[in-house]
C-alpha cells in the first residue's frame, strides 16, 4: 500500500508538471507583444516598457518565466487577472458556491442512480429496467449546452419552479435547478455502473450463500450486495469530478452562477490569459488529488485490492 | 464528455437480451463474427433508428438545399423574431435570420468538425494502442504513461485552453482549430481500447503460425493483428464521434470553438440563449438537432458494440 501511495503521488507530480506546463506555454509562449496588448492602441513609452518587461520578466528565457509562475503557485500566489483583481480572492470567492453546487448535484446524483440502479440491477428486462436505460441513453447524449439553457428556459421561465438565474448570493432553492442540470450529467454513468454490478453481484456465490442461511431478501439486498455493488460507484467520484468541473463552467455561466466556473467562462469570454491559466491550474491540481483520495478510498472499501 | 465513453465502456450489457433463435436458420453454414453481429443488428430497432437518423443528418449536411431552399445567410432585422411561417418553418431568430435554414445548415459543421477529429483521434489512437500493446515492456510503459497523463487533465479544460491558442488567428472561422483540439484530446480511450485488444490477439495461433512462416512485425500488425482487433476500436471512435460533435457545440457555445460567419448550432444556441424570455424557437430547434445528432451516433456505437460483444453470446 505505502509503495502504491508514493507511486501515485510521482505520477501526479509529474502529471501536474506536465498539465501546468501545457497549459502555461499555450497561453504564453511565442506572444507577439503582450505590453502593447495590455496598452492597447496608445503607444507605450521606453520607460514604462523596461519597467514592465522587468517586472513581468518578459526578457528572460521561457522557462525560467515558467519557473517564476510556478514558484508564485506553490506560495499560494496565482497572479493578478487583466481587470487587476488579485486571482487568490477571485478564487475565495467563487470556490464556497461551487462547492456547495456541487455536493448538491452530488447528493441528488447519487440518491437517484443508487435507487434506480438497485431497482433496476434486480429487475433486469423488466419495464422499469428498459425504461431506465433509454432515459440514461438520452441523458447521456443531452449536451450540457443543450440540457441547461432548455431546463432555464422550461422550469424557470415557463413554469417558474425555480428562479432562472441565481445572483450574486445563491440560495438553496436557487441552486437547485442549475444542481439537477449537473447532476444529470453523471447520473446516467452512475446509475448504469450500479444497474450491472448489482446484476453480476447477485449471481455471486456469496449471495447465494446468504440465500441459503435463510436471511431475508431485503437483507440480502440491502447488505450484501448493496455494499459490494456500491465500490466500482465510488470510484466513478472521481471521474465524475472531471465531468462536473466541465459542466460547471457551461452552467454556471448560464445560470449566473458566481463559482468558479462562472469566473473562467468570463475569463474566456474576456480574453483573460492570466485568469483562465490560474483557475485551469487549481482545477487540474484538485482533479488530481480528488482522484488519488478516490483510488486510496478505493482500497479501503475493498479488501480484495492489493496494491503491491 | 471523456465519462461518455466510459460509461460506454462499462454499462455493459444493455441491448436485447441474446437470442438462441438466430442460430436455427442455416446452422450448418459457418458465419465470421461479423455476419453474426449483422444477423442481430438486423433485428435490433434501436440500430434502425439511429441507421436512419445518422443517414439523414449526413445528407443535411452533404446536400443542404435537399431540405431548405432559404439562405441561412439571408437575414433582415425587420423580421426580428418574426413567428413562423409556412416559409420559415421554425421562424426568425434575433438577425431576422431563418432559423430552419440556419439548423439544417448547422449539420454541415457538425458533421465535419465530428468526422474529422474522430480521424484524427483514431489514427493517434491506432498508433499508440497497436505500438503499445504490439511492442510490449518498455514502449508500452512509456506510452500507457504518457496516455494516462493526457487522461489525467479534464478534457474541456485542456479544450478550452487548446482551442483558445489555436484558433488566435481572427480570420478563420475556427473549424481547424477545433477539429485538432478536439483530435488531439480525445484519443486516449481509443488508445486503450486496441492496446488490449492487440495485446489480447497477439499471442493468438494463428499469429505465431504467420511468425514462423517470416512474417515481420509491420506485415504481423497490418494484416493479422490489427483486422482481428479493430471492431471494439471502431465502435468506440463512433460513440466518440457522437461526443466529439458535444464538444465541438460546447466550444462554440463558450465562444472558442466556431466563429465569425460559420453555422454552428453551439453558436445558434448560445446567441438564442440572450433573448431566451421572448423568443425560445431559436434556442430550442438547434438543441433538439444537436440532441438527436449526438444520440444517433452513440446510440448506433452502444448498438455494434452489443452486436459483436461475446460476452452476451
Amino acid at each position: 500500500m505505502f509503495r502504491y501511495i508514493v507511486r501515485r503521488l510521482l505520477q501526479m507530480i509529474l502529471t501536474f508538471f506536465g498539465a501546468t506546463f501545457i497549459v502555461y506555454a499555450l497561453v504564453f509562449a511565442n506572444q507577439d507583444d503582450p505590453l502593447q496588448a495590455l496598452a492597447g492602441e496608445r503607444p507605450i513609452t521606453a520607460s514604462v516598457r523596461q519597467a514592465l518587461t522587468e517586472r513581468y520578466h518578459l526578457d528572460e528565457p521561457f522557462l525560467k518565466q515558467y519557473w517564476y509562475y510556478m514558484k508564485g503557485l506553490l506560495s499560494g500566489d496565482f497572479g493578478t487577472s487583466l481587470t487587476g483583481r488579485k486571482i487568490s480572492d477571485m478564487m475565495t470567492q467563487a470556490w464556497p458556491v461551487t462547492i456547495k453546487l456541487a455536493l448538491i448535484a452530488m447528493v441528488i446524483a447519487a440518491t437517484v442512480a443508487v435507487t434506480a440502479g438497485v431497482i433496476s440491477g434486480i429487475r433486469r428486462g423488466s419495464m422499469f429496467d428498459n425504461t431506465t436505460l433509454v432515459v440514461t441513453l438520452v441523458i447521456l447524449s443531452l449536451p450540457i449546452v443543450v440540457l441547461a439553457p432548455l431546463a432555464q428556459l422550461i422550469f424557470g421561465i415557463k413554469l417558474g419552479w425555480f428562479p432562472p438565474t441565481a445572483g450574486a448570493h445563491p440560495d438553496f432553492h436557487a441552486l437547485l435547478l442549475p444542481a439537477l442540470v449537473l447532476g444529470s450529467l453523471v447520473i446516467a454513468t452512475e446509475l448504469r455502473v450500479t444497474r450491472s454490478s448489482v446484476a453480476e453481484n447477485l449471481r455471486s456465490d456469496y449471495v447465494r450463500t446468504a440465500r441459503a442461511k435463510g436471511l431475508s431478501r431485503k437483507r440480502v439486498i440491502g447488505v450484501h450486495v448493496l455494499r459490494n455493488s456500491l465500490i466500482p460507484v465510488v470510484t466513478l467520484i472521481g471521474v465524475d469530478i472531471g465531468g462536473l468541473m466541465s459542466g460547471a463552467i457551461v452552467t454556471e455561466g448560464v445560470f449566473n452562477i458566481p463559482g468558479v466556473g462562472f469566473n473562467l467562462f468570463r475569463g474566456i469570454r474576456t480574453e483573460d490569459g492570466p485568469l483562465v491559466v490560474g483557475f485551469v491550474s487549481i482545477l487540474v491540481i484538485v482533479f488530481l488529488v480528488v482522484n488519488l483520495l478516490v483510488d486510496l478510498l478505493y482500497a479501503a472499501l475493498d479488501p480484495r485490492i492489493r496494491y503491491e | 464528455m471523456s465519462d461518455l465513453e466510459a460509461v460506454a465502456a462499462a454499462a455493459g450489457p444493455g441491448g436485447a437480451p441474446p437470442t438462441e433463435a438466430r442460430h436455427a436458420d442455416k446452422r450448418d453454414k459457418p458465419r465470421s463474427l461479423a455476419g453474426d453481429a449483422w444477423i442481430d443488428l438486423r433485428r435490433n430497432k434501436i440500430f434502425w433508428i439511429a441507421s436512419i437518423l445518422v443517414v439523414v443528418i449526413i445528407l443535411m449536411a452533404l446536400f443542404p438545399t435537399l431540405f431548405t431552399s432559404a439562405n441561412p445567410r439571408d437575414c433582415a432585422l425587420s423580421r426580428q423574431h418574426a413567428p413562423a411561417s409556412g416559409s420559415a418553418f421554425f421562424g426568425y431568430d434575433f438577425q431576422g435570420c431563418d432559423v430552419y435554414a440556419k439548423t439544417i445548415y448547422g449539420a454541415r459543421a457538425s458533421i465535419e468538425v465530428g468526422v474529422l477529429a474522430t480521424l484524427l483521434s483514431g489514427v493517434i489512437g491506432l498508433l499508440f494502442g497497436l505500438g503499445a500493446g504490439y511492442f510490449g515492456g518498455w514502449t508500452d510503459a512509456i506510452l500507457s504513461r504518457f496516455i494516462d497523463i493526457v487522461l489525467g487533465i479534464p478534457f474541456l479544460l485542456a479544450a478550452i485552453v487548446l482551442a483558445k491558442r489555436l484558433s488566435a488567428d481572427a480570420s478563420s472561422n475556427g473549424i481547424v482549430a477545433v477539429t485538432v483540439t478536439l483530435g488531439v484530446l480525445g484519443w486516449t480511450t481509443a488508445a486503450r481500447i486496441m492496446r488490449s485488444s492487440v495485446i489480447s490477439s497477439k499471442n493468438q495461433d494463428y499469429v505465431a503460425a504467420a511468425r514462423m512462416l517470416g512474417a515481420g512485425p509491420g506485415r504481423l500488425m497490418l494484416r493479422h493483428i490489427l483486422p482481428n482487433s479493430i471492431a471494439s476500436f471502431i465502435v468506440v471512435l463512433t460513440i466518440l464521434l457522437g461526443t466529439n460533435i458535444a464538444s465541438e457545440a460546447t466550444l462554440s457555445f463558450l465562444g472558442i470553438g466556431l466563429k465569425g460567419n460559420a453555422i454552428s448550432w453551439g453558436i445558434a444556441i448560445a446567441e438564442a440563449g440572450s433573448y431566451v424570455r421572448t423568443a425560445p424557437g431559436p434556442l430550442i430547434w438547434p438543441s433538439i438537432f444537436l440532441a438527436a445528432t449526438v444520440l444517433a451516433f452513440i446510440m448506433l456505437g452502444d448498438a455494434v458494440r452489443d452486436a459483436f460483444d461475446p460476452k452476451l453470446r
